[in-house]
């Protein structure tokens, strides 16, 4: 292949986290996006670490107690 | 009770919108229900008090999460005794942890016709394992972790939030994700999934085999 925005593997994984946080320039992200459209491997390291990414956000989505809402409201009625 | 005050009842809406999430990270930075009540009210307190000084109403979000880090540390600061300084700074560069990554520990370079061994792992994780190895992460990481990936706040919202540089938001990102799986791997194996991932069961995967056919290896 002689595509001039190819990039390794290596280059592809060094990328991978921002890539997946939308972190990456217009540019960049392309690059990544056909490498893991072109390496299985590299498209099976994303797609793991896709799903922790989405076990990890759900940590976040406690809801919160009763009491705090209590405390918040009595905050919000002295405002 | 109804307010004419329209700051009142922009941040009423605003706050109890968020109160959910807010609480979300407070549990993960203090990792104990009653602080994290403690810092959700304190947190509220102060973003009344200084109200006047958001002056974009859309970024309430990213101004109110700021607010609840900052609030986190004056409090470790209290009761620990340890400066803010130490608790914010960038910890010892080049951990080896930075390389560990659980996908290279599981992944077969073959197809297996039962599934891979590394979905595998993620089908068996539960949310307890995952809540236990962000827990365990050192405080500077930890941080950052739960900001971007429980929260989903960009590198520079964060970078802001905290009062770093973006490369050093990439940075803890990249070292704390590493020490996190490095921590689950761990947890996992303890827990006795990592028998049951590579389960004696299972086929044996034969050492010569060819790589799968160009059908399954390329997307």
């Amino acid at each position: 292949m002689s595509n001039a925005n190819q990039i390794s593997c290596d280059e592809a994984l060094k990328r991978l986290f921002e890539y997946l946080d939308h972190e990456l320039d217009a540019e960049h992200q392309g690059e990544v996006e056909q490498h893991l459209h072109d390496c299985r491997a590299c498209y099976s390291r994303a797609e793991f670490e896709k799903r922790l990414k989405g076990k990890l956000s759900a940590l976040g989505q406690d809801k919160a107690p009763e009491t705090v809402g209590q405390r918040v409201r009595k905050l919000l009625e002295r405002y | 009770m109804k307010s004419n005050n329209p700051d009142r009842e922009f941040f009423e809406q605003a706050v109890t919108g968020l109160l959910d999430r807010l609480y979300g990270a407070a549990l993960r930075l203090s990792r104990n229900r009653d602080d994290a009540e403690d810092l959700v009210a304190e947190t509220v307190a102060k973003a009344w008090a200084s109200l006047a000084g958001l002056h974009d109403r859309q970024s309430f979000r990213p101004w109110v999460f700021r607010i609840l880090t900052n609030t986190y540390f004056s409090a470790r600061r209290k009761h620990v005794e340890t400066s803010l300084e130490a608790l914010a700074t960038e910890p010892g560069e080049d951990g080896e942890e930075s390389a560990f990554s659980i996908f290279e520990q599981l992944h077969q370079p073959f197809l297996l016709w039962w599934g891979t061994p590394e979905q595998e792992f993620l089908n068996r994780v539960l949310r307890e394992h995952l809540t236990r190895a962000l827990d365990a992460l050192p405080e500077a990481f930890r941080v950052v972790v739960v900001l971007a990936e429980l929260e989903g706040f960009s590198y520079p919202e964060i970078a802001h939030m905290l009062d770093v540089p973006v490369g050093t938001v990439r940075s803890r990102l990249s070292r704390g994700r590493a020490q996190l799986q490095q921590m689950l791997w761990q947890i996992a194996e303890e827990a006795g999934l990592m028998a049951r991932t590579r389960s004696p069961a299972a086929p044996v995967i034969d050492p010569d085999a060819q790589p799968a056919d160009k059908h399954h290896e390329q997307r």
